[in-house]
């Protein structure tokens, strides 16, 4: 099986790359915002933390 | 023996005391999902065979069943959570079932999503109001009013009792989602995998479907984790164990 032949799915591509790369987009979204939002939120614990010292 | 102390139990419920245990549990989740979903990848494309009736559009199948095992069964822990929450009123039981909620959506979102671009080939439409699809479109509905209900009451303690009753109530919805396929005379295929019955698959179908299955079930708990985390830091943001936690660059 040839590179081109596997990623055209024996014409299914759209339906078979479409589910898996829809699942790995949702998946990955939902890892990047769920770990900015803990970046965030130690942010404003340090800066208040900080405020508080001063 | 240390489960049968006290102490071993709070561990558990608070929140203090969950947030490092988390910490350092969510590391080996994620890489078990890791490889769980690099071997089930490989499985589902390269080891499993073309199907004789359905050609390549069947791979769809190894995350679109996975995925729609995972939405029903990530709504039945929240509920058990939301129910512990309810009869203790134990705060980290309704924080858990916050952090479910949207991976649990997600997955709901995936197996729709999934189910349509393999209905189109295989039915030949996107969408039919057929008795499965529009229970597990309920399923969603269900996850968005519960993540919605859940920020919408300010007094956290009601939040969680109102969610957690809505909660509950919908999960009537798991066992019509699940014999659908039997009740009703549906388009939806019946289940290739019962309790009662041997799979009607090709072994390496099934073990790609499995694996899929246990590589989104250990990222659903990484990432609940992860979130509940979130949430822990959030809520208790001014408390001492927090300051401390960051002072030592924890």
């Amino acid at each position: 099986m040839s590179v081109s032949e596997f990623f055209a799915m024996g014409g299914y591509a759209f339906f078979v790359w479409g589910s898996y790369g829809v699942t790995a987009a949702f998946i990955l979204i939902e890892l990047l915002l769920v770990m900015n939002k803990k970046r965030s939120l130690l942010h404003s614990i340090f800066r208040a933390a900080k405020l508080n010292r001063e | 023996m240390k489960i049968f102390t006290k102490a071993y139990w709070l561990q558990w419920s608070s929140p203090k005391t969950f947030y490092p245990t988390a910490g350092k549990m969510i590391p080996w989740f994620m890489i078990s999902g890791l490889i769980l979903t690099i071997i089930g990848l490989y499985y589902s494309f390269f080891v499993a065979p073309t199907d004789y009736q359905q050609g390549e559009s069947y791979r769809i199948m190894f995350i679109h069943v996975p995925a729609a095992w995972m939405s029903m069964w990530l709504y039945f822990v929240m509920c058990i959570y939301a129910s512990i929450g309810l009869i203790w009123r134990t705060r980290l039981s309704d924080m858990m079932a916050g952090a479910i909620a949207p991976t649990g959506a997600i997955f709901t979102f995936i197996a729709l999503w999934t189910g349509s671009l393999w209905g189109k080939p295989t039915w030949g439409t996107y969408w039919v109001w057929d008795a499965r699809l529009t229970s597990e479109l309920i399923l969603l509905f269900l996850y968005f009013g519960f993540i919605a209900l859940r920020a919408a009451i300010d007094d956290p303690q009601r939040a969680a009792r109102a969610s957690a009753l809505l909660a509950l109530v919908g999960v009537i919805n798991l066992p019509i989602i699940y014999f659908s396929v039997k009740w009703w005379n549906t388009l939806h295929q019946g289940a290739s995998i019962s309790i009662d019955s041997a799979p009607t698959m090709a072994a390496t179908m099934f073990t790609a479907m499995l694996l899929m299955t246990f590589a989104f079930w250990m990222y659903s708990i990484g990432i609940a984790l992860m979130r509940v985390r979130n949430e822990i830091l959030e809520k208790e943001k001014n408390a001492s164990w927090v300051q401390e936690l960051l002072r030592d660059g924890k």
